[in-house]
């Protein structure tokens, strides 16, 4: 049942308990993303203690799969170095764009880094709804940019 | 009386399946669907008769000059307008509108003059005009929502005074489905002398319109919001006003004379059509009218009512859901848009698609300001036409008491 597999209960738990929700009193850096299409808006704020994220907060409004992917993204990415997170970036935009019937993701890795994002796989059956996962991903991509560049972290 | 599981056979598109289950289209707001008579008359004229019009001595020339011609005709008549030189096809609403914007309100405003809008504008009748504020230093303002879902009517006296020189309004929302007070606004606009648009996207396809009896200046609409073709509508306008415009493009077709520094422009409506036109749209917008000229206008309205009313009472069945708009059909057309618990509308328009091939409408219905101030960031609609029958309905409240199992609610 595709439906159930798209609106899996650990993703409504996500949608309305998200993780990490709020901002940090003072960011080394703030990024925002939105879906113009649809109006999905997703935004966070990063402490970058050296080379790992120390702390996230996130705000936005959307659909199920672009706030569950978002409070997820939080969990999976604070403590981890910039280098796990760009790791965890492109699995994740890879399980994204696999073709319906190819091999699940991560199936040579058990104990998978992705964790409950896994959970979203069943949004890559409805096409439309894929750039709703993404956009967290895409604002955190943003943010990480920008702090590699160094323009944003403060000394 | 419009029997609406008869006409559905006039339309191909809606006996399309996914697997096993019909689609059920309540998009309509968005575009219609189109009558075979539409579909064949497009494609009858690229068979028989397709050849550029208003040049050309021989008689396909004369015969594809007479076919666009009599679609103006035709669309002139729905409207009641005086003549059908007042019909001014375009690209549809948003180039209709632009063009008043450029070259009607660009000639007329200056600093300080004001633009009355209501806060239930499509954005296609609020950035065109942002646009003539920021050219000409006119300041927009905007009559607001009140609790029912109506214009707020109490404040306009107050805000049309004499610096207000243009008032724009929608003839029914595209969101809420509320008709617009435009017999008010064009009556206290009068007053102070100005000069009255009715954005007529929603309001011509629904209707019954006669311009003459709105004494309204200006008004816009799109085919295929209306069964007709994409890429085409029409400016109505009054003669002597289009006759004061200036041209919004020049090119072929739209002059008497050209010299090598000056040109003379041709008389409306072809001052305002350079360039070939489209031909084959302009043939199936004809078509379209035809088709609901044999319904009848008023038939039209009566099913809209009855759809309407059916909606809202099996709405009212589903616990949780809050529909923003008019309870009382007669105060609204059929675009109905609503919110169910905590499901966010694009996941209703998911699950409604998946498990009843119900097709909504969910986001902002390029309408941001009204969004803002109904304080909803995304709604879902539903909306109807024509063809829309009951069980169109009940599967849509089949899906949305599915979307309240799929997410959990009780």
């Amino acid at each position: 049942m595709s439906l159930q597999e798209l609106y899996r209960e650990v993703i409504l738990d996500h949608y309305r308990n998200p993780r990490h929700r709020g901002h940090l009193p003072s960011p080394d850096v703030h990024a925002e993303g939105e879906n113009p299409s649809c109006g999905d808006e997703f935004s966070l704020d990063l402490d970058v203690d050296g080379q790992t994220v120390a702390a996230i907060a996130t705000q936005g409004q959307g659909c199920s799969i672009s706030q569950a992917s978002g409070s997820m993204m939080a969990e999976a990415v604070v403590g981890k170095s910039l280098d796990e997170i760009h790791e965890l970036t492109s699995r994740f935009k890879r399980m994204m764009s696999i073709e319906e019937g190819e091999s699940p993701v991560d199936e040579e890795r058990p104990g998978s880094v992705l964790g409950d994002l896994e959970a979203l796989q069943g949004v890559r059956r409805f096409p439309v709804r894929i750039k709703c996962a993404d956009l967290p991903w895409t604002t955190l991509e943003d943010a990480i940019r920008r702090v590699e560049q160094g323009s944003e972290v403060l000394p | 009386m419009i029997d609406a599981a008869t006409i559905r056979k006039d339309f191909p598109l809606l006996e399309r399946r996914y697997g096993d289950t019909p689609l059920v289209y309540l998009d309509s707001a968005a575009t219609t669907q189109k009558p075979n008579s539409v579909i064949d008359a497009i494609s009858t004229y690229y068979r028989e008769t397709n050849a550029n019009v208003h040049r050309g001595a021989y008689r396909l020339a004369d015969e594809a000059t007479t076919a666009y011609e009599s679609a103006r005709t035709k669309v002139a008549g729905l409207i009641n307008a005086r003549s059908s030189s007042e019909v001014i096809f375009t690209r549809g609403t948003t180039a209709a509108l632009n063009l008043l914007a450029l070259r009607w309100a660009d000639h007329l405003l200056s600093e300080g003059d004001r633009i009355l809008l209501t806060l239930m504008e499509h954005h296609s009748n609020i950035v065109p005009w942002q646009l003539v504020a920021q050219r000409t230093g006119a300041e927009l303002v905007y009559l607001d929502i009140t609790p029912d879902f109506a214009i707020d009517l109490d404040r306009l006296d107050e805000v049309l005074d004499e610096r207000v020189k243009i008032a724009t309004v929608s003839g029914m929302s595209n969101v809420m489905g509320t008709i617009g007070p435009v017999d008010e606004i064009t009556k206290a606009a009068r007053a102070v002398g100005a000069s009255v648009i009715v954005d007529g996207a929603q309001l011509v396809p629904h209707m019954p319109v006669d311009v003459q009896a709105l004494d309204v200046d200006f008004l816009t609409f799109s085919a295929h919001k209306m069964l007709g073709p994409t890429g085409i509508g029409a400016l109505w306008g009054r003669g002597e006003l289009l006759d004061a415009m200036e041209p919004l493009e020049g090119g072929g077709e739209m002059i008497t004379d050209v010299g090598l520094y000056e040109s003379r422009w041709a008389p409306i409506p072809h001052k305002f059509e350079a360039g070939t036109p489209p031909i084959a749209q302009a043939v199936g917008f004809g078509a379209a009218v035809d088709y609901l000229v044999d319904l009848g206008m008023d038939d039209v309205r009566a099913h809209e009512l009855d759809i309407t009313a059916y909606a809202l009472d099996r709405l009212a069945e589903v616990p949780d859901l809050t529909v923003y708009g008019p309870q009382d059909p007669a105060r609204r057309g059929g675009a109905v848009s609503f919110e169910l618990a905590d499901i966010h509308a694009h996941d209703l328009a998911t699950i409604l698609d998946e498990e009843q091939g119900v097709a909504v409408r969910a986001g902002h219905h390029c309408a941001k300001p009204l969004m803002r101030h109904l304080e909803v960031p995304a709604t879902a609609r539903a909306s109807f036409y024509v063809y829309t029958v009951p069980e169109d309905i009940d599967a849509l409240v089949i899906g949305l008491m599915r979307a309240r199992e799929i997410f959990g609610i009780a």
